[in-house]
């Protein structure tokens, strides 16, 4: 196979390939490890993806399902003895112990580590730039953001730098950037992942999943990935197998479109793009309704209440004791402590400490936490009651398309704004996929499909389905 | 300034100006919720239900000291080694 072919083969696709003897893993390993190693080689004038890229190919795993296929995985997996930075200065030169239990099982399963890939500091962030190793370019227009955090995995997806990455979402991280870069993303139900080894932002939230080129690629990666462990008590058993989807057809599944996320505030290009898909669904059998999600407008509120909080007191591990950076010459322990925090830590990642320290601090606990905890709970009863009418919700996954590098960064609200129809789901824990749908601008358009708990398999198989449909072409000019 | 200590966060004066006014409107968006009626709604303690979420407690090995340390700035015998707390 010529670097050309072997480069167009789907993750999936090369998996197979490999089993069946007409591609070799070590091949595959490096046509994509010379492409990432020129990325990083290259600085500022390429993407800027990477933070760590393999000098050679790990000893693959005969007959393992993933075949040896490599995989990018975000900064913030811990990966034994491979820096691990989740993006962040104050980490500096820390190679873990041990590996994340998503990471291990997919290395189990044949995965090959090719890179780490740059992201928001923390996850902290919507559009990468808030990166201690500098902002990742939209492989669609160098100009613009990949979204964030996930950045450096959905760059390097859709700019062909890696078959396949993991990621993380929070509030949004995979699925924005999947949006922003024209490539499918997933956050599956909280809990069904594992978040043993994941350098932690908001433990409630917080959910590892599949960032691919095509939906089946998604599956195929989340299958060996969900299941319970026991260093993370709140992951659960799967229900069920995750199968390959193959819908053709929608017939009789019924999609609902929350008036809350579809109207005021999005892009006209982007609604244009979305209801375009919409007819697509409508002529492969589904029925479309409005639902109403009447708390969906203050899902963002919540969230930036209850995210900050949840990071402030997991960012307190880092203060120079264990590992990272540590300031120079402290005078006493405090000193040490407040400054290795200020010199380690960047703008965003400081506010959000600040905004979350305030939020949980005495007398003003059940004014910011407490009520921001209440809103969560209405916002999974809109869910429950909306799945009582429609099999699934369909959103456009962000307001606008790719924005332009720093335009939004004087101004904290606007950049979190771009989180507005991803939250819902994530405070509610359930599963949600981007994929393609079209192009505004020139720039690509995520579709969101969102499902009750554990409906990872409807939510593949109808985004399948729209996928094959649309027929987006996933393919940016080469960089 | 309180925030910042209770954050264990040094803050340089040319930082402080900012954050104060992108934490005032970030404040003010959020206080939005404020406005809603929630009472008799429970906070949610976890998205997923789930039970008994607890393992055997059986004991297991555990990080090796010298690798736990090797990560660590500063160390001695065989511990964390930091500043003292009074200067």
């Amino acid at each position: 196979m010529s670097a050309t072919d072997v480069l167009a083969l789907s993750a999936a696709q090369a998996a197979d390939a490999i089993a069946a003897g007409s591609l070799s893993a070590g091949e595959l390993f490096e046509a994509y490890r010379s492409r990432a190693a020129d990325d990083r080689a290259a600085g500022d004038d390429g993407l800027n993806c990477f933070t760590w890229v393999a000098e050679q190919a790990p000893k693959g795993i005969a007959g393992a399902a993933l075949g040896g296929v490599p995989l990018a995985v975000k900064d913030l997996f811990c990966t034994k003895g491979v820096p691990s930075q989740s993006g962040s200065r104050i980490l500096e030169g820390y190679l873990p112990p041990y590996s994340a239990s998503v990471v291990r099982r997919l290395q189990d399963a044949g995965a090959s580590l090719l890179a780490k890939t740059n992201q928001d500091e923390f996850a902290m962030g919507s559009s990468n730039e808030n990166s201690g190793f500098g902002a990742v370019r939209n492989p669609w227009d160098r100009t613009r953001v990949p979204g964030g955090s996930s950045g450096g995995s959905a760059a390097a997806v859709a700019a062909g730098l890696a078959p396949w990455a993991l990621g993380t979402d929070t509030g949004g991280s995979i699925r924005q950037p999947a949006a922003l870069c024209g490539i499918v993303g997933m956050k599956p139900t909280y809990g069904s992942v594992s978040r043993y080894g994941m350098i932690a932002f908001a433990s409630s939230l917080d959910q590892a999943g599949p960032l691919t080129r095509d939906v089946r690629d998604a599956a195929l990666l989340l299958g060996h990935m969900v299941g319970q462990d026991p260093c993370d008590a709140t992951s659960l058993a799967f229900p069920e197998e995750i199968s390959l989807p193959s819908a053709e057809r929608l017939d009789g599944v019924r999609l609902g479109v929350p008036e809350e996320l579809t109207g005021e505030g999005i892009q006209a290009g982007v609604l244009d793009a979305f209801r375009a898909a919409l007819v697509q669904a409508e002529a492969l059998g589904a029925q479309i309704s409005q639902v109403r999600l009447p708390h969906a407008p203050h899902a963002l509120s919540a969230y930036y209440v209850i995210a900050p909080a949840e990071a402030s007191s997991n960012l307190a591990r880092f203060d120079g004791v264990r590992y990272g950076l540590r300031a120079d010459d402290p005078s006493d322990l405090l000193d040490m402590y407040t400054r290795t925090r200020h010199d380690g830590f960047g703008a965003e990642v400081k506010r959000r400490i600040m905004l979350g320290t305030y939020a949980l601090s005495s007398g003003y606990y059940d004014a910011y936490y407490g009520r921001a905890q209440r809103v969560r709970t209405k916002i999974s009863e809109d869910f429950r009651s909306a799945f009582d009418q429609v099999d699934l919700i369909v959103t456009p996954t962000a307001p606008s398309v790719a924005f332009k590098l720093g335009e939004k960064t004087a101004d904290p609200l606007a950049m979190y704004l771009n989180d507005f129809c991803t939250v819902p789901m994530s405070l509610a824990g359930i599963p949600a996929i981007s994929i393609p749908c079209g192009l505004a601008d020139g720039l690509p358009v995520g579709l969101q499909i969102a499902g009750p708990a554990f409906s990872e398999n409807r939510v593949l198989d109808a985004a399948y389905a729209l996928e094959q449909s649309i027929g987006f072409d996933g393919v940016p000019a080469r960089v | 300034m309180h925030v910042a200590q209770l954050a264990r966060l040094a803050l340089s004066e040319d930082e402080i100006e900012p954050m104060a006014r992108e934490l005032s409107a970030v404040l003010d968006h959020v206080a939005k919720i404020g406005e809603l009626n929630l009472e008799d709604v429970a906070p949610t303690s976890h998205v997923v239900d789930i039970t008994g979420a607890l393992r055997p407690d059986e004991p297991r090995e555990c990080l090796p000291r010298e690798v736990a340390l090797a990560q660590a700035p500063a160390v001695a015998e065989d511990g964390f080694l930091v500043p003292s707390p009074q200067a």
